[in-house]
């Protein structure tokens, strides 16, 4: 349910972005939206046609010695094999311009190293295979995961054209939102293996490791919707984990931190309410699919020797504690979900496994008892603050 | 050792065996290096294949053929067979072959070691593959095996750690055996100044092994002790450090792509000198060139890390170095260009190629270039535009010097011409195809594909589809190159004289023994060295 | 090939395996050689993995304001609960600070749980000075414990002007499965 509004409040979000930043075919690098990345463009543009340039003078004496010089003409072979001053020009001069590139290459790295006086951070963490982001300021983190489309779509043999799925593989459930004319400084890590956080429209990447910290800011000056993609190597789907930015004007930025605040309070009383098992299953099947199916697979075969099958596994289809306990804390290469998903999405998800994908238990689990699991923890704390 | 080496001696009066036996227990290092050919030239196959099931899925958006954790087994072995099972061994294969020949040496110095280093090698390379059909299937995390990632392979982590030791190993002992032979059998009257730029750039090549094939024989035991034996070398939890990987790595990683290039400048700088009918240009500046580009490609390996979160006084001086290196190989090219200045030139395939490869070589000197300048890096890093890179520093460089080298030397080798025609048709379709298969790749990256991923946007499919058309055309044109030896080896287009090309006997020692080479030359020091290129 | 050149030979070959087994441990020498460089550069923003030795107090400088945050993350989800108990502090260099860190034992079962520091900007790292930290040994939960574990630093006067905004992050990685495995 909670799921579908965001689905669809990300459409809307979409919709208003489509005009600016529309990923089209294109030969070169983007200038993207912000002043470094406007300057890595200039820097790129000015080595590539210093390269022309070189190339056009090299190549072009090869070729015309390759055409006149050649023994079919009749032309006679020369001895000549040596000339100091030839050979001392020939590097002077490449060392004279490398020089004229490294000038505004260090200035521009000066620039970019410069993290300091940022208005917000957001912390994005690197999972495989998706990105999770908090924002420091005022506590709103959730996760984000390649869309439901996308994923349907990029199945092996799935039948469903890419070419109609709107944004294949550069579309999320939940994209970060950013407010313009903000600078904004970014902590990435990693919770398991390296990452690498690009959006091209910002001019940069950089990796997210495991146990480290690294930063890096932007200030984005035209809203718009901005895509990418993890660009190391993390595994399976590292294909499948990709980055939306959505950069608004600010007061539109105050009024989705204001939303998406009431939905985590929202989220609170839907787990208080009584839910259908058809609810359930309806709700858990979109869990499962944008959370368990990338490893466990989409009809619950999993990957032998790697990520246990669901169907007839003996954990789904016995006791239902045993079950929670798992997907509560995770177990080898799984993580606890426990932290990761909201109650509702976790006791439907839980619940669909065990009717779904060639299992049929018949029982079904509400996500108050969820709440109240999770709750555990956190009643503990304030009870002895 | 010498003792290995004393009792070669009475293996002098007597030709090859007869049989299979006559290929497993051979010293001769002849027959080691058309061991070594035969070897890389099938791998070459291998890698290739895999290349065309990672072509083949990328030809359109969407999972058509395989499965991700499947295609990236494909990128990591694809990488891992083509450096160490054919790149490497058919340098190493040409080395057996030339050295010995081109400086007036009877035999390599070490021959028993150089038939176990072969062994060694094959070994090593069916115990990489076997890891294809092992449970949780083969490494698939680049051949870089950075952990964490790594750690999570299946049961062929520690099968694959194992191979690449053999590897390693059977590398070293290939490169003591060059440098001992170089050291010391030389005829008399071949100083170091007067041998062969190929001999020259593989003495560099061969200290650049014995200092880096350790290193990372190292790192990957670190791998081994950090899964099994609870070590944390790169483990955080343990203290450790991911990132210390990759310093390690690349420590050895940028020498060994230059282990891939130096021979191939050496082999450049042999072919283009004979059929420009002209001394080679700036013999001392090339040696001295080829030197500080080895030197300079051990201080500057965190340049393939720009991205991981360095000081930026880190990323400074590691651009700045890279940079650097634009000199000496700009000085390589510019003394190519002016060797062929005012020649008389002939272009038979060998010389096709070898143009080809300064051209093309040069596009990819360029594009390193680039890449150098750091913060132009943050955008270019592990996307396509490197894949496009890389691929123009390897296969249109050293894969074709590779077969550059091999119309050259087939002739002298085998005793027969082989067939021009085709050779040139197998030049045109490989030189067209392989920009067709990768300059589309310098789009692609910067229009922000990420390089290693089994499926793409919608709108990176039209070059996409373009690059794969490429891929299929050059792979299967290398068929041609597979005729032409077993065509050559039958008798090909008639006998080769001792000289073969005009004037060869000027340029190196190899041209002045019969055609074919018999199985034992130079038993008699060669009383007159020939001084052409100076 | 004659006896002398065979000496020969057989002496290189020593001389070159010499090297490659030198180059075997220097690559394990780059372990060592990477954490001082790690320290001397502020690479990665390792922090000192002892307390400080503080010989006298610093000099509080009133006159600036760093901006402090604190940053915590979970391996693998390991089943913590782990924040700190504020997300960030202005502090003025010189003057020390405690911090209380909380982490909870989600689970029935007993954890060992390591928590790695990391500093941002990696060159302020050798600022930030600890004199004591809940990182600077493993920790053992019992089941469902609660630990309330305090940081007490200062940063050092000299930081130099141009930091503003430093972050202290930590990620508790779960080794109970490692250590068990040690002990078999």
């Amino acid at each position: 349910m909670k799921m579908r509004k965001q689905l669809y409040s990300g459409f809307a979000l979409l919709m208003l972005g489509l005009n600016s930043a529309q990923a089209a075919y294109t030969l070169n690098m983007t200038k993207g939206v912000t002043e470094i990345s406007r300057d890595v463009y200039d820097l790129h543009m000015l080595i590539l046609w210093i390269c022309v340039f070189i190339g056009i003078a090299v190549f072009g004496t090869m070729f015309y010695s390759i055409f006149h010089h050649r023994k079919s003409k009749g032309h006679k072979a020369a001895q000549f094999h040596e000339n100091t001053t030839v050979e001392i020009v020939w590097t002077i001069i490449p060392s004279l311009i490398l020089i004229g590139m490294a000038i505004p290459a260090t200035k521009a790295l000066v620039e970019l190293d410069d993290v300091q006086e940022a208005e917000m951070s957001i912390k994005v963490t690197g999972w495989q295979w998706k990105w999770e982001y908090e924002y420091l300021d005022n506590g709103i983190r959730f996760f984000s995961t390649l869309d439901a489309a996308s994923n349907a779509a990029r199945q092996v043999g799935s039948g469903i054209d890419p070419n109609s799925v709107p944004n294949y593989l550069l579309n999320v459930d939940h994209p970060l939102v950013v407010p313009i004319n903000t600078k904004i400084r970014f902590l990435f890590t990693a919770a398991d293996v390296i990452h690498s956080w690009w959006v091209p429209a910002l001019g940069w990447k950089k990796d997210t490791n495991p146990g480290f910290i690294n930063e890096s800011w932007t200030y984005v000056e035209r809203p718009g919707v901005y895509r990418g993609q993890c660009a190391e190597l993390c595994g399976k789907d590292h294909g499948f984990m990709p980055i939306v930015v959505i950069a608004m004007e600010k007061e539109e930025y105050a009024q989705w931190v204001a939303e998406k605040q009431a939905d985590i309070a929202a989220e609170a009383g839907a787990a208080e309410k009584e839910w259908t098992a058809e609810e359930l299953m309806a709700e858990g099947k979109a869990v499962y699919d944008s959370n368990c199916s990338s490893c466990h697979m989409p009809d619950g075969s999993g990957m032998p020797g790697t990520f246990p099958a669901i169907t007839d596994s003996s954990v789904v289809t016995g006791e239902m504690d045993a079950q929670i306990d798992l997907m509560m804390k995770g177990k080898g290469m799984m993580p606890a979900f426990g932290s990761m998903l909201g109650a509702v999405d976790f006791a439907a998800v839980a619940t669909y496994i065990r009717n779904d994908l060639g299992n049929s238990v018949g029982d079904s689990i509400q996500p108050k008892v969820i709440q109240s699991l999770q709750a555990e923890v956190a009643s503990d704390e304030e009870d002895e603050e | 050792m010498s003792s290995v080496v004393a009792e070669h001696d009475d293996h002098h009066d007597h030709g090859p065996e007869k049989g299979i036996l006559r290929w497993i227990f051979t010293t001769n290092h002849k027959d080691i290096g058309t061991l070594y050919l035969f070897f890389a030239l099938a791998m070459f196959f291998v890698g290739g294949t895999m290349a065309l099931i990672i072509r083949s899925e990328l030809f359109e958006p969407g999972m058509q053929f395989v499965e991700p954790q499947f295609f990236n087994s494909m990128t990591t072995m694809h990488a891992l067979v083509m450096v160490f099972g054919a790149v490497m061994p058919a340098f190493v294969g040409l080395a057996n072959w030339m050295i010995p020949l081109m400086i007036g040496a009877p035999d390599m110095a070490l021959p028993r070691m150089n038939n176990m280093s072969f062994w060694m090698l094959v070994a090593g390379v069916l115990l990489l593959a076997s890891t294809l059909f092992m449970e949780g299937g083969a490494p698939a995390s680049g051949w870089t095996l950075y952990p964490p990632l790594v750690l999570q392979t299946g049961d062929a982590l520690p099968f694959a750690i194992f191979s690449v030791h053999m590897l390693g190993i059977s590398s070293i002992m290939g490169a003591i055996n060059v440098i001992v032979t170089v050291f010391n059998m030389r005829a008399p009257g071949m100083t170091l100044m007067k041998m062969p730029l190929f001999v020259w750039t593989w003495l560099i090549t061969a200290f650049l092994l014995i200092a880096i094939m350790p290193v990372f024989a190292g790192a990957v035991t670190m791998l081994l002790t950090d899964r099994f034996f609870e070590t944390s070398f790169f483990d955080a939890a343990g203290g450790g450090d991911p990132v210390l990987y990759q310093h390690i790595f690349w420590f050895f990683g940028h020498p060994e792509v230059y282990v891939m290039i130096l021979p191939t400048f050496g082999v450049a700088s042999t072919i283009i000198p004979v059929f420009a009918r002209k001394p080679l240009f700036g013999y001392t500046s090339m040696v001295y060139a080829t030197s500080a580009i080895a030197f300079l490609s051990f201080i500057v390996w965190a340049h393939h890390m720009f991205t991981v979160g360095m000081p930026i006084a880190g990323e400074l001086y590691f651009m700045y170095a890279t940079m650097l290196i634009a000199v000496p190989t700009g000085v390589k090219v510019f003394n190519w260009t002016a060797t062929m200045w005012k020649g008389a030139m002939t272009f038979e395939t060998p010389m096709l190629f070898s143009i080809a490869f300064v051209v093309l070589f040069t596009m990819g000197g360029f594009t390193g270039l680039m890449m150098s300048v750091a913060p132009s890096d943050f955008q270019y890093h592990d996307t396509y535009f490197i894949v496009a890179h890389f691929h123009y520093t390897l296969v249109p460089a050293s894969v074709f010097i590779l077969m550059a080298a091999g119309y050259f030397w087939l002739p002298k080798w085998t005793g027969n011409m082989y067939n021009e025609r085709i050779g040139r048709l197998h030049f045109w379709l490989s030189a067209i195809s392989v920009n067709i298969l990768f300059f589309p790749q310098h789009f692609l990256g910067l229009a922000g594909m990420p390089r290693r991923i089994p499926d793409y946007a919608v709108q990176f499919a039209d070059w996409n589809m373009i690059s794969s058309i490429g891929a299929f055309i050059y792979g299967f044109s290398q068929l041609i190159f597979v005729w032409i030896v077993f065509d050559t080896i039958k008798g090909g287009s008639g006998k080769a004289t001792d000289e073969v090309w005009e004037d060869a006997r000027k340029h190196s020692l190899e041209w002045t023994l019969p055609s074919p080479t018999p199985y034992h030359t130079f038993e008699k020091p060669p009383e007159k060295i020939p001084t052409e290129h100076f | 090939m004659n006896e002398l050149v065979a000496q020969k030979n057989g002496k290189l070959v020593k001389q070159l395996l010499l090297i490659a087994i030198g180059m075997f441990g220097f690559g394990y020498a780059l372990v060592p050689i990477y954490d001082v460089f790690c320290e001397i550069t502020g690479l990665n923003g390792k922090t000192s993995e002892t307390a400080v030795q503080v010989s006298g107090d610093y000099e509080i400088d009133l006159s600036r304001n760093i901006r402090l945050e604190f940053v915590t993350s979970l391996n693998k989800a390991a089943p913590i609960e782990f924040k700190s108990e504020v997300n960030k502090l202005e502090v003025h260099p010189g003057k020390y600070y405690t911090v209380n860190f909380i982490a909870e034992n989600k689970t029935d079962k007993a954890l060992i749980a390591r928590a790695i520091p990391s500093v941002t900007p990696g060159l302020t790292a050798e600022y930030l000075e600890k004199t004591q930290c809940f990182c600077f040994q493993e920790q053992k939960f019992e089941p469902r414990e609660r630990k309330l574990m305090p940081v007490r630093f200062v940063i050092a006067p000299d930081l130099p002007d141009k930091y503003k905004t430093m972050t202290l992050a930590y990620t508790f990685f779960d080794n109970t499965d490692r250590k068990l495995n040690k002990q078999k």
